[in-house]
């Protein structure tokens, strides 16, 4: 990216433009798959122990 | 630190008590990963997991049977977040647990952009804008159920959804993700500042019910 297009006052607003332009279209962008698979790495992790602990503890409370 | 249920609803039967705690054990690995989204420790994660499901069990009788079990711990889960941030201050350590999983690998671009590089350019926006990306983005969540979890409007959401999109996308394009560890003493000021508001209740966000 040249300084000129960094500090010129058309390029901000074009950029600003843009940018409310994507608040609006909320764009499905190539990196938005991974938000998904980012959360779903994490719902197949095994559960730690400290929990597993903690639902069986509430098995307890009930019985 | 929960105290006891308050016992002034009929009782509930016990295929009710065996229904909330299958639901709840179910849900558990959900609220980790929205745990995992709003905080960058995965240990942090699992201790407000672990503080939420404490207080999900204590207000047992407060869940309606046959409603969304996932957006009634969610709402609990985020309260417990703010709460704890408000308390802590923000302990933001980038953690380098997230798995070094290659998103796209643009043509023309040296550097491929990893998972990692994602949740860290999640972890440096607005609390609030974070969560409705994390319920809609990764959580498939409707704008209508983030709204109802965040106890605000759909058009907000949409607007938080669509801005934290922007966000991240103009890092991404103009290779702007943070380094590992957030080290830049602005984007813990604006942070900071952030959840002061919130806690303030002067915060679009601001904790549900």
């Amino acid at each position: 990216m040249s300084n000129q297009e960094k500090t010129s006052g058309a390029a901000k607003a074009a950029a600003t433009a843009a940018k409310e332009k994507a608040v609006q279209a909320v764009p499905k962008p190539d990196w938005a798959d991974g938000l998904k698979q980012f959360y779903d790495s994490v719902v197949d992790e095994p559960l730690p122990d400290e929990l597993a602990q903690l639902l069986a503890r509430f098995d307890e409370d009930e019985a | 630190m929960s105290g006891k249920p308050k016992k002034d609803r009929p009782a509930r039967s016990a295929a009710d008590k065996a229904a909330f705690k299958r639901e709840l054990t179910e849900v558990v690995p959900h609220l980790r990963a929205f745990a995992r989204g709003l905080c960058g420790r995965a240990d942090m994660a699992d201790d407000l997991v672990q503080e939420a499901l404490l207080k999900a069990w204590a207000a047992q009788d407060r869940f309606e049977p046959g409603t969304s079990m996932r957006a009634w711990t969610f709402v609990i889960l985020r309260n417990v977040y703010l709460t704890d941030m408000r308390r802590n201050r923000f302990r933001g350590e980038y953690d380098e647990g997230v798995a070094e999983r290659i998103l796209t690998a643009p043509a023309g671009q040296e550097e491929p952009i990893h998972l990692s590089d994602l949740h860290r350019a999640l972890l440096t926006l607005p609390a609030e804008r974070r969560e409705a990306l994390l319920l809609v983005g990764a959580g498939g969540f409707s704008y209508e159920e983030a709204a109802e979890i965040c106890g605000c409007a759909v058009g907000t959401i949409k607007s938080r959804v669509g801005r934290a999109r922007a966000t991240i996308a103009s890092m991404i394009e103009e290779g702007k993700v943070p380094e590992r560890t957030l080290e830049d003493p602005s984007a813990h000021r604006a942070i900071l500042q952030e959840l002061d508001e919130v806690a303030a209740g002067n915060g679009v966000t601001e904790p549900n019910r």
